[in-house]
């Protein structure tokens, strides 16, 4: 099979978008709907036609660059605009074509209603274009595109229902704490392409070796600075707040960006730079150790949120924080696993969430919901199926890559990380089935008015759903444990990772203690699951009661520990008003102030001056007579 | 002979203004008319040069050099080079963008206002072209009538104020650099025996350092006051607010570059060592500029203020580029210009566009402006997001530059000038919100109209150059390229001539200053670096 031009697959939305906006109206919803579906599906078939091509090619050809232009030289930098085919982008862009085309369907269903149908379509193209030109860059100044496009979209698609205030401030809110982010990239890449001279990927990872002192403080930095950049795209910590608010943004959106592919755009960049941070083991760790303490603590918050999305929300945070906690310890091919076996998961969980929230007229309030498994069939099944995968039980998908992760902890060696990764596991197992239970099973709380309207959701967005399960269920089974050389998914990023090479840190286990491992972590999703049914479907009270033991835990939960409060008591609101001391006082005071005070004692000058002219013929020779003898003594006194 | 192209992109416009001038008041359309087209024709001959010029040769191009003063050896002589190119097309396209903008902002007085619009352009396009010293200087004067009259006769309630503070603070910088032009004529005439004022006789006069150090300082100042750069920036923000549309937008657009095209024609090359030794204040001072202005901007309650503090700190950036004297940042910098002249030009005239119909450049005023405004905001926003430098507009490819040169010469300075691209996205995103989202909050607002065909036009061009330079930036690179790094070597070279060391200077008074080496240049070395 022949490989198709590569820079097709992102033009392909761009030109949906371009399109779109010289028709304008005229394109009526159901060409905007052919329109923006027509061009990400087209885009994922030239991406499947690009992957098999690759895969056709002998493994060590799996890396095709193509250069479209150059897009600046400046002396000795130089950068172009390029993309690279290898097994990592393969598995992105299919995961960000597939899954993307998935929701487009899904949203030409979910917003047939919304009076802004093509401004929504406009949106989620450029989205699909920013994305890809990420995954496909082959350098990390065209990835840098990509990443502040994607975060242009976020922004527009969080504030799409632009009158309401809190949707308006959530996006300007995402834009800013990515832009912090960015700020650490834009260093980050600064340093790189300072001491090896390039940004290209392949030359950059061949000169860094050179270039920096392995584990010194320059590649250690550098790597950090990065690793900032992605802690804003994926919401870890610090940088996560913006994540939650984001749900203010469409469903379809939270399924699409803040789920599936723009939010793992960190995951991807680190572990594309993986030479780079194996350089620098310090950086790695912080990475491994941000990764885990981010899947606990928003795991944490996950348990107490009465919002549907939210805890998705939180639930994203949790399982990025797996992502990194893999790269972490080395084992970025288990990344990139969750991250593709999250992709499904977590589209359909955000999707079934919109359904529920389509059928119920808006509700998204847990406490709001219950006994919808009867009333809404097919939301219910495909909603199952993603929540045991997320917690964690085979053969769904969640479970092979969320198990490849914690055995990577464990045999690198890091025993605390994997600890936390396993507390993480059993707090989503009971977080997500917490949901499950509150929305599906046990009696009704649903409001009049909304029971009224209760309604299964349309075609349009129902097989969505279920394609997405079925990838929820067998998405993993390309990396079934147990395979000599490895698992297919494994062995076809190899050329990327390196064969056996993330495992430089790794101790071979025995099949005995893998087993064990694998005991522990299906254990320990059971018990989230059991506890999640107990506490909120067998005996309600339990929760009442487990709430009424610890009011202050709870409240903290509540209150996701206070954090966006702190910050807006400490860096925001002084912030502003140094801002307004800066104007009102030193700039219109001091500055300004000392500008007009040389203008008054000109003027005061002049004024005295003045005095002197009186008119007065008899004055002027007064002082023409004093002027003639003052020279006169001067000269005199030589 | 060969046609004078330069002499007529120069004063084509002034003929035009006296064209316009004499036309009977009442014509009122005549006079939009003749003013349009004059300023579209202008740009019909200068936009040629794009193609016209040899970037690569070395030199000055397009030649034209008559006697003018001969007992002062003060020639009329014209030259231009891939820099001064780009900026006597910014000039002419925005001038004529300004002068359509104008139709309906102005009623009184048309006449004279165009007349004076385009006799501004005569003076900023001599500025750019001029190749003799005494020759810039009398353009760069000229230049300050018509603008100080447009703020101060079309301007708003404070105009007087504004204008005369314009006026003055330019005036007390551009007095100080004459009395440098002769110190340095005088220098040269020593030196040689000539007379002469032409600016290629001083780059090859060696100066001696304490002078350097005088001389430096007098041009750096008229140039930081038109820069404008911290602390001498509290005449911009009066002048934009006060100033009608147009005169906002060649204020931002072309007359903030004369100062920092000083720096990269005059103070930087003709005086190396002076440059280098102050760098580290000048560096300090665009630092301060870049947080300040930003930080300024973020609390400012009406647009325009806010537009002008973004300028702040949008040339600290060009500063910061220039100073980190290296190829990157040199274009890094220029480009800056440019785009800065495209994206700050398009702020005032969409602030422009909302005075023109409420009268209020308020921010809370407006709010929920994207429902009966779709088009004016999709167009603000993509102009915003080229003021915050997103990548695929212009102001990435600027701002990666500079800081990417300003990074290779001092890392620190790279990364205190990257804050302040969050504080851009602070700013802007806070104001877009306040005015574009949420409800209509004045139902003054609710029924206002969009962009007109007219006003369209006007945006058109400034959008297609926003995506142009951020998509295909190399076209213009590869034009300023060979000029900056002519001048890049030019100051080293420069530098080389006398050995560096301590610089002693007597002071009046008896006092004396002395002045240590500056340390030498290149990267500095990383702990953990092989270089």
């Amino acid at each position: 099979m022949t490989l198709p031009l590569l820079w097709i697959i992102p033009a392909l939305p761009l030109g949906a978008v371009a399109l779109s906006l010289l028709l304008g109206d005229r394109l009526g919803r159901r060409g905007t709907a052919w329109l923006a579906c027509g061009a990400v599906g087209a885009s994922f078939a030239f991406a499947v036609r690009a992957a098999l091509a690759l895969a056709a090619r002998p493994e060590e050809g799996r890396s095709i660059t193509e250069v479209a232009y150059r897009w600046m030289q400046v002396g000795d930098f130089s950068a172009n605009v390029a993309f690279l085919l290898d097994p990592l982008s393969a598995v992105m862009i299919l995961v960000v074509t597939g899954v993307g085309f998935l929701i487009h369907v899904y949203s030409t269903g979910y917003m047939a209603h919304d009076p802004s149908f093509r401004r929504f379509f406009l949106y989620l193209n450029l989205f699909m274009f920013a994305m890809l030109t990420l995954v496909l860059a082959d350098n990390l100044l065209l990835l840098f595109v990509g990443w502040e496009g994607v975060g242009l979209c976020s922004y527009l698609l969080i504030g799409f229902w632009y009158t309401k205030p809190s949707a308006a401030e959530a996006g300007k809110k995402a834009f800013i704490v990515n832009r912090i982010g960015d700020f650490g990239f834009l260093l980050g890449m600064l340093a790189l392409v300072t001491w090896t001279g390039s940004l290209q990927y392949d030359a950059l990872f061949s000169a860094a070796p050179q270039a920096f002192v392995a584990g010194g403080i320059a590649i250690t930095v550098a790597t950090l600075l990065l690793f900032l950049g992605a802690t804003g795209k994926s919401a870890q910590i610090p940088l996560y707040t913006w994540l939650p608010d984001a749900m203010e943004g469409p469903t379809p959106v939270s399924a699409l960006i803040h789920a599936a592919t723009m939010v793992t755009a960190g995951v991807y960049m680190v572990a594309r730079c993986h030479s780079l941070f194996q350089l620098a083991p310090i950086s790695l760790e912080v990475v491994a150790v941000v990764g885990a303490a981010t899947a606990l603590f928003a795991a944490t918050i996950g348990l107490a949120q009465n919002d549907i999305k939210r805890v998705l929300a939180y639930s994203t945070i949790s399982q990025l924080g797996y992502m990194f906690m893999a790269c972490g310890v080395g084992a970025f091919g288990a990344g990139i696993f969750h991250l593709m076996t999250h992709a499904f998961f977590k589209a359909l969980l955000f999707l079934g969430a919109g359904s529920v929230i389509h059928a119920l007229s808006d509700e998204q309030d847990l406490r709001r919901m219950g006994g919808l498994a009867k009333k809404l069939p097919w939301t219910h099944a495909t909603m199952l199926v993603a929540t045991i995968a997320i917690a964690g039980i085979p053969p769904f998908a969640g479970f092979f890559s969320k198990d490849e992760i914690l055995h990577g902890a464990f045999a690198s060696g890091h025993y605390g990380v994997w600890a936390v990764g396993l507390l993480g596991a059993i707090l989503t197992a009971f977080y997500m089935f917490r949901l499950y239970v509150l929305a599906f099973r046990g009696g009704s709380r649903v409001s009049h008015e909304a029971e009224h309207h209760l309604h299964e959701s349309p075609p349009s967005m129902i097989v969505p759903l279920f394609v997405l399960a079925i990838l929820s269920l067998i998405g993993g089974w390309i990396g079934l444990p147990f395979q000599r050389g490895g698992h297919p998914f494994e062995r076809w990023l190899e050329p990327v990772f390196g064969a056996g090479g993330a495992h430089g840190t790794m101790r071979p286990l025995s099949p005995m203690i893998e087993w064990l491992l694998i005991e522990v972590s299906v254990v320990a999703a059971l018990l989230g699951i059991v506890f999640a049914f107990r506490a909120y479907l067998k005996d309600p009270s339990l929760a009442t009661r487990l709430r009424e033991r610890w009011p202050a835990v709870h409240r903290m939960l509540v209150h996701k520990y206070w954090v966006d409060e702190g910050l807006d008591a400490l860096v925001v609101m002084p912030l502003y008003r140094a801002s307004q001391r800066l104007w009102r006082f030193w700039d219109e005071k001091i500055v300004d102030g000392a500008v007009n005070g040389v203008g008054f004692l000109f003027e005061g000058f002049s004024v005295g001056l003045r005095l002197f002219q009186t008119g007065f013929v008899g004055t002027y020779a007064l002082f023409l007579t004093l002027g003639a003898v003052a020279l006169l003594l001067h000269f005199l006194r030589q | 002979m060969p046609i004078p192209w330069l002499s007529l992109v120069i004063f084509f416009p002034l003929v035009s203004a006296v064209l316009v001038a004499v036309l009977p008041r009442e014509a009122s359309r005549t006079i939009r008319t003749l003013a349009t087209v004059a300023a579209l024709a202008e740009v019909a001959f200068a936009l040629p040069l794009w193609w016209r010029l040899e970037p690569a040769r070395a030199g000055w191009q397009f030649v034209e050099q008559r006697t003018w003063l001969p007992a002062l050896g003060a020639t009329y002589s014209l030259g231009i080079d891939g820099i001064s190119m780009l900026l006597v097309l910014l000039t002419v396209v925005l001038t004529a963008i300004a002068v359509i903008a104008s139709f309906r902002a102005i009623e009184k007085r048309a006449r004279e206002f165009y007349a004076l619009l385009l006799a501004l352009e005569s003076g900023m396009l001599g500025t750019f072209l001029a190749t003799d010293l005494l020759l810039f200087y009398v353009f760069w004067e000229a230049m300050l009538v018509p603008m100080y009259l447009l703020i101060g006769v079309w301007g708003g309630p404070r105009r007087v104020y504004a204008a005369v503070k314009f006026f003055l603070y330019t005036m007390a910088g551009s007095v100080l650099m004459l009395v440098a032009i002769l110190w340095l004529y005088f220098l040269n005439k020593n030196a040689t025996g000539t007379p002469s004022f032409a600016l290629d006789a001083f780059y090859a006069l060696s100066i001696p350092p304490a002078a350097q150090w005088w001389l430096f300082l007098a041009f750096a100042f008229a140039f930081a006051i038109k820069v404008p750069m911290f602390p001498l920036h509290t005449w911009l923000p009066d002048a934009h607010v006060e100033a009608p549309t147009a005169g906002s937008v060649i204020l931002a657009a072309v007359l903030l570059k004369m100062g920092t095209y000083g720096f990269l024609r005059f103070a930087i090359p003709l005086f190396p060592q002076a440059s280098a030794q102050l760098a580290p204040w000048i560096v300090g001072l665009a630092l301060v500029g870049i947080w300040y202005g930003a930080l300024v901007a973020m609390v400012q309650p009406d647009l325009k203020k806010l537009v002008a503090y973004s300028s702040v700190s949008h040339l600290g950036f060009c500063m910061l580029g220039l100073y980190a004297m290296n190829s990157q940042g040199f274009a890094g910098a220029m480009l800056q210009m440019l785009n800065h002249g495209v994206s700050t030009g398009a702020l005032f005239l969409l602030v422009g566009v909302v005075y023109e119909r409420r009268h209020s450049r308020m921010i809370a005023d407006f709010g929920g402006l994207w429902k009966p405004l779709p088009v004016y905001a999709a167009v603000f926003l993509v102009v915003m997001l080229s003021s915050v430098g997103l990548p695929g507009t212009n102001g990435f490819v600027g701002e990666f530059l500079v800081l990417l040169g300003a990074f290779r010469t001092n890392p620190v300075w790279a990364g205190l000038a990257a804050v302040g691209v969050i504080l851009s996205a602070v700013y802007m995103l806070w104001m877009f919100q306040r005015v574009m989202f949420g409800p209509v909050t004045h139902a003054e607002n609710e029924h206002l109209a969009d962009l007109s065909f007219r006003e369209r036009l006007v945006f058109a061009p400034l959008l297609i150059l926003i995506f142009a330079i951020g998509v295909f930036p190399q076209p213009f690179l590869d034009r300023m390229q060979p000029a900056l790094d002519r001048t890049l070597a030019l100051a080293r070279q420069r530098a080389a001539l006398s050995a560096p060391g301590r610089v002693e200077i007597a002071v009046p008074g008896g006092l004396k200053v002395v002045i240590p080496p500056q340390p030498s240049g290149g990267t500095p070395p990383i702990e953990g670096t092989r270089r």
